[in-house]
């Protein structure tokens, strides 16, 4: 049995949501330096070079590379043997959302209740929390920005449905984001399970390095054909045009029931945010 | 490039292109979409409005908070598609400008053309980059809103993309 403190909890969330928030990830930042050269078009040329040098000035200057500083979503991978003590779990995390985000300016866009609305703080930030083998704690802070978040969508499709129609789907949830969720996009995108379920694989999607194909064979050629049909829209960098719309699409799969087949599709801007520590 | 600066009077705006690069100076509001549920039912009800909308530019914005030894944190444009509903007021009580990101309605459109008003890109998700152009910031309405309040930005070469016209 692993014993850990939650106040360690709280530290370690508090630098993640900094973390994510000031350096864009590297593979992300690579990916757009990479769409920088191969597009030709002066005007979508000219948007990433601005997005470059955003994620250059956010790191120089300890500025949150968006204003919009999300929705922090932490995901936890709970080994089986650890045990936790000194408080309460949920508490800790929300306190590190609070702690990190006060900490680096970040924005309090969190409201309280969706209806009555009222005045914005930096929590309550989202859990998921899977469990694992062994005594490791995996965090991740992802701060899920919402103007892309705006644009998810997901539906419910016959089993018999052929893959054809299940990429139309994908494609026109792009094709309708257009501009408004900032491109160049990573997609993420989930497939089975329940209506639920399919949705938290579309945004755990995100998390996969930008450069990782799927593991599973016809899983990566659909990421692949996706993408080449996303970039067909030419939507491009900031709705400018372009050849680049999409960075990546990603997809996680999972077994569902025999009547149904979830597909949920999850937009990230190109501030593709997160951070993660290995306890 | 071409340079402007506000008042954003309707002789600048017809000088304007669609697709045009420019550089904005001068005075601009943020306002997102809680602010203008608030002007509007001002508008609606004849009261006074926090400032004269009249030839002025509303930023679809809500910084981040202003890091010590910062002017304004991260300050990048929000989806103008969001405001839609609220446009036809204010334009009609004078507002000539506006700054966001991503697309805007048809009726929207028509009633930015009508009004003679413009609409202005900016570069999306560069909030960190756009904090560099902002000289002066201060707060003049609807603090209880927190970022989503009325600030009243002073900006040197903002960089802009004429959308709507």
């Amino acid at each position: 049995m692993k014993k850990i403190k939650v106040n360690t909890i709280t530290k370690t969330v508090s630098q993640l949501c900094i973390q994510a928030n000031l350096n864009l990830r590297r593979d992300v930042l690579f990916s757009l330096k990479a769409a920088y050269y191969r597009e030709t078009s002066p005007k979508a040329k000219r948007a990433l070079g601005l997005i470059i040098e955003n994620a250059s000035i956010a790191k120089k200057e300890k500025l949150a590379i968006c204003q919009d500083t999300g929705l922090p979503i932490v995901f936890l991978e709970v080994g089986q043997d650890i045990r936790f003590v000194g408080g309460d779990l949920n508490k800790a995390i929300q306190r590190g959302i609070d702690l990190g985000y006060r900490k680096a300016s970040l924005r309090n866009s969190i409201i309280g209740d969706p209806i009555n609305r009222g005045q914005s703080k930096f929590s309550p930030g989202i859990i998921h929390i899977d469990f694992v083998k062994g005594s490791r704690l995996k965090i991740t802070v992802l701060s899920k920005g919402f103007g892309c978040e705006n644009k998810s969508k997901m539906q419910m499709f016959n089993p018999t449905v052929g893959i054809a129609e299940i990429k139309k789907f994908i494609v026109d949830t792009v094709k309708a984001a257009g501009a408004d969720a900032c491109p160049p996009y990573v997609v993420g995108v989930g497939i089975g399970g329940t209506a639920d379920f399919a949705n938290l694989l579309a945004k755990k999607a995100l998390l996969r390095q930008v450069n990782k194909r799927s593991p599973i064979k016809h899983i990566a050629r659909l990421e692949k054909d996706l993408l080449n049909e996303i970039n067909n829209l030419h939507i491009g960098p900031m709705g400018l045009g372009g050849k680049v719309t999409a960075l990546a699409v990603k997809v996680l799969t999972s077994p569902t029931h025999i009547a149904g087949l979830p597909v949920a599709v999850n937009i990230s801007c190109h501030a593709l945010r997160n951070a993660t520590k290995v306890l | 490039m071409r340079r402007i600066t506000t008042p954003l009077t309707i002789e600048k705006a017809r000088g304007l292109k669609r697709g045009q690069e420019v550089l904005l100076s001068g005075t601009i509001y943020t306002a997102r979409d809680q602010a203008h549920k608030r002007l509007v039912e001002v508008v609606k009800k004849h009261k006074r409005l926090p400032f004269d909308l009249r030839n002025q530019i509303i930023y679809y914005c809500g910084p981040t908070k202003t890091p010590k030894g910062k002017v304004i944190g991260s300050c990048g444009p929000t989806t103008g598609l969001r405001m839609d509903s609220f446009m036809p007021p204010l334009l009609k009580a004078g507002l000539k400008g506006m700054i966001g990101k991503g697309s805007r309605s048809k009726e929207t459109a028509i009633a930015i053309k009508k009004y003679k008003a413009v609409y202005f890109l900016a570069p999306a998700g560069c909030g960190a980059l756009l904090a560099k152009k902002v000289k002066s910031v201060k707060i003049i309405a609807y603090r209880d809103l927190g970022p989503e309040a009325i600030r009243k930005l002073e900006v040197k070469d903002f960089p802009l993309i004429v959308a709507i016209k």
